[in-house]
């Protein structure tokens, strides 16, 4: 079945990028195990290298930076079709769109023709927002920068940083005027190798861990004032635009994983017998399933919906917050109840389902936690009754 | 070497490598009809045979060496379309496909006579590939066929190109109880299995830019001046399916034997093979 046949948000190109990145899924699926096992920063820079040369890196870049020039739907079909064969590189691949994206939306021409190329053709980006003390109240961040001599000296440390070990470009938050607040914080772009820019110890996860997370540390940092993003100050509302893009980004990394759960269960249900028959037999597995693919579809419904929405240039806000709040609740209850299915035999490191059941637990936390979109939704609520 | 020294009756302007491509139904969502035992053809996507996919990289590789064309050749429904396009997107130049009522429940035979007298049609082909075998069909019979009909040489379970240039080709055939290396003249015909190439993803741009090529579409009588359009599809296939069955299951016989016994009954077995 084609996805236009029973979505209206899609247009006959997005299928070829639905084929496309499920061809590059299957190859990244070959080496998922052993990129999870070993957590392998190695293997991580070979996908994103494949990612790169086939064009995904700059996918939603316009095609006058050297990207593809695509849109939110086919960064949302790429996503769910590689977090289906490595979930830990969708998750990596997103850390970098958070990067892009931040440009896309704040930076000025000089700032997009400068990094939009390299970042389109094989430059891995980081998003370095979140700080020890400032997570979810993201705003509250204590990273300074201060202007000196045309440059903006950075100091401050950054944590849970994803892909801090492998970017080659990192979009960094701080305040510029501490006493505003939320106003006060400006998105500058630092490259590796700059002095000061030291890279901290590798989080061990739980999942997705061969996505690299990182401190990082900003011990005077000197960046040049043209790498500003956008005006001085106004860094915070950047970051908010580029973590909205990066939530339905985060609701088809849950789709993708929801698809294979569901998948892995039919496939083992039918082929485990118990009681003298498979056990896809028995009501309790089916009704199991059919709830699975209930979820599954409101998932993808609500996700495309928010994508279309962001092609055509609406406020999203909502829309991304919901989608990211149901998608990936919905694929840690898709994925648990596959791992029931899978019973004993699904507990063990043999089974992809192990994998997806660990993989799967960051979507709702990082990018905003559940609760973080629950008060998205909140501040919305009134208006979206009108 | 001089491109027209080639191979006599060659006179080309370009290095041309036909590939036969089968477009089969997509094993992720292929359907069976349980009592006829057969595959659900209908409404079913086709994408290309996976053991054509070496088949398509290795010419086109070819191609990045001597220059040239790669011309994908495929008879299927119209729907194949998209796989001849997915063909494009991985680097071929040309994408035809055989596509009438007429080429329609043709065995290999007739399929063969089709591909064979498409590449006549064409004419100046310098090399043609194909795949080891279909994963539907499973035959393995067509690339051998259609070298016989055009009375080319072929090779067959080409695991490793070692060599090519504008007159023969150097391979190494992967037969199951030894592996031969033949030099074959120009033109000819290869059967390639999966580890002759590895396949390459297309690009984004690639794939998006197949989709505005144009697949051209060949009718029974656009072979006419070139074949005997009676050779096609069901009246051309001396091959008659009488049934298609889905074998049993066999029960396994139980015997429970002691440790002596046992070791007693192994013994004799594997003795009676001429295993021990």
């Amino acid at each position: 079945m084609k996805l236009r046949d029973y979505y209206p948000y899609f247009e006959d190109f997005h299928e070829d990028i639905k084929s496309l990145a499920k061809n590059v899924s299957q190859e990244l699926e070959k080496r998922a195990r052993e990129a999870d096992e070993k957590g392998s920063e190695e293997i991580m820079r070979e996908n994103l290298k494949m990612l790169a040369e086939l064009g995904f890196l700059g996918i939603n870049v316009p095609e006058q930076y050297g990207g593809q020039g695509l849109d939110e739907r086919s960064v949302v079909l790429s996503l769910e079709e590689i977090s289906r064969g490595c979930a830990a590189t969708a998750f990596s691949l997103g850390g970098h769109y958070l990067a892009v994206d931040s440009i896309l939306i704040g930076g000025d021409e000089a700032l997009k023709q400068k990094f939009l190329p390299r970042l389109a053709k094989d430059s891995v980006g980081a998003f370095a927002l979140t700080e020890p003390n400032a997570g979810s109240d993201a705003a509250s961040i204590v990273t300074r920068a201060e202007k000196k001599n045309g440059y903006y000296v950075l100091r401050g440390e950054k944590h849970f940083i994803t892909n801090g070990s492998i970017a080659d470009v990192f979009v960094v938050f701080a305040k510029t005027s501490p006493e505003k607040g939320a106003r006060g914080i400006t998105a500058f772009v630092v490259e590796r190798g700059t002095p000061g820019l030291l890279i901290g110890k590798k989080e061990e996860k739980l999942g997705v861990r061969a996505s690299p997370t990182n401190q990082v540390f900003l011990d005077n940092v000197e960046v040049p004032a043209e790498n500003v993003i956008g005006k001085v100050d106004e860094g915070f509302k950047i970051a908010m635009q580029a973590l909205t893009r990066g939530r339905i980004g985060m609701a088809a990394q849950a789709i993708g994983i929801s698809r294979l759960a569901l998948q892995l269960a039919i496939n083992y249900a039918e082929n485990r017998m118990q009681f003298g028959q498979p056990i896809i037999n028995q009501q309790a597995i089916q009704f199991m399933l059919s709830d699975m693919l209930t979820m599954l579809r409101a998932s993808e419904e609500l996700t495309y919906k928010a994508a279309w929405l962001a092609d055509r240039k609406a406020d999203v806000t909502l829309e991304a917050a919901v989608a990211k709040l149901f998608a990936t609740e919905a694929a840690k209850l898709i994925v648990d109840k596959s791992m029931q299915i899978h019973g004993g035999i699904g507990y063990t490191r043999d089974q992809v389902i192990e994998r997806l059941y660990r993989d799967v637990r960051i979507l709702t936390i990082a990018e905003g936690t559940s609760e973080i979109q629950r008060l998205v939704i909140f501040r919305n609520i009134k208006k979206a009754l009108d | 070497m001089q491109k027209n020294q080639v191979a006599a009756g060659c006179d080309y302007v370009n290095f041309r490598i036909v590939v036969l491509m089968k477009p089969t139904p997509d094993p992720d969502k292929v359907r069976f009809d349980a009592e006829k035992g057969t595959i659900i053809r209908e409404g079913v996507e086709l994408i290309i045979n996976p053991y054509d996919l070496p088949a398509i990289e290795l010419a086109v590789q070819v191609k990045e060496k001597l220059g040239g064309e790669v011309i994908v050749i495929s008879m299927a429904p119209p729907q194949g379309e998209e796989a001849l396009r997915d063909a494009i997107a991985r680097g071929a130049d040309r994408a035809i496909l055989l596509t009438d009522r007429r080429f329609a429940g043709a065995d290999t035979l007739a399929t063969s006579y089709a591909l064979a007298s498409a590449i006549r049609k064409l004419g100046n082909v310098n090399l043609v590939i194909g795949g080891e075998k279909s994963i539907d069909g499973d035959t393995a019979q067509v690339p051998g066929e259609v070298a016989e009909m055009l009375g080319l040489p072929h090779v067959s379970y080409v695991s490793r190109l070692i060599d090519i240039d504008y007159s023969r080709a150097i391979v190494e055939s992967d037969l199951e109880s030894e592996v031969v290396t033949y030099e074959a003249p120009l033109p000819c015909v290869l059967q390639v299995t999966l580890n002759v190439a590895k396949p390459r993803i297309p690009t984004i741009k690639g794939k998006l830019q197949a989709r505005k090529a144009i697949v051209e579409k060949w009718s029974a009588d656009a072979l006419a001046d070139i074949a005997d359009i009676n050779r096609f599809g069901i009246k051309g296939s001396p091959t008659m399916v009488y049934r298609v069955v889905i074998p049993k299951e066999k029960e396994r016989k139980r015997i429970i034997l002691d440790t002596e016994q046992g070791v007693k009954a192994v013994v004799d077995l594997l003795m009676k093979e001429g295993l021990l």
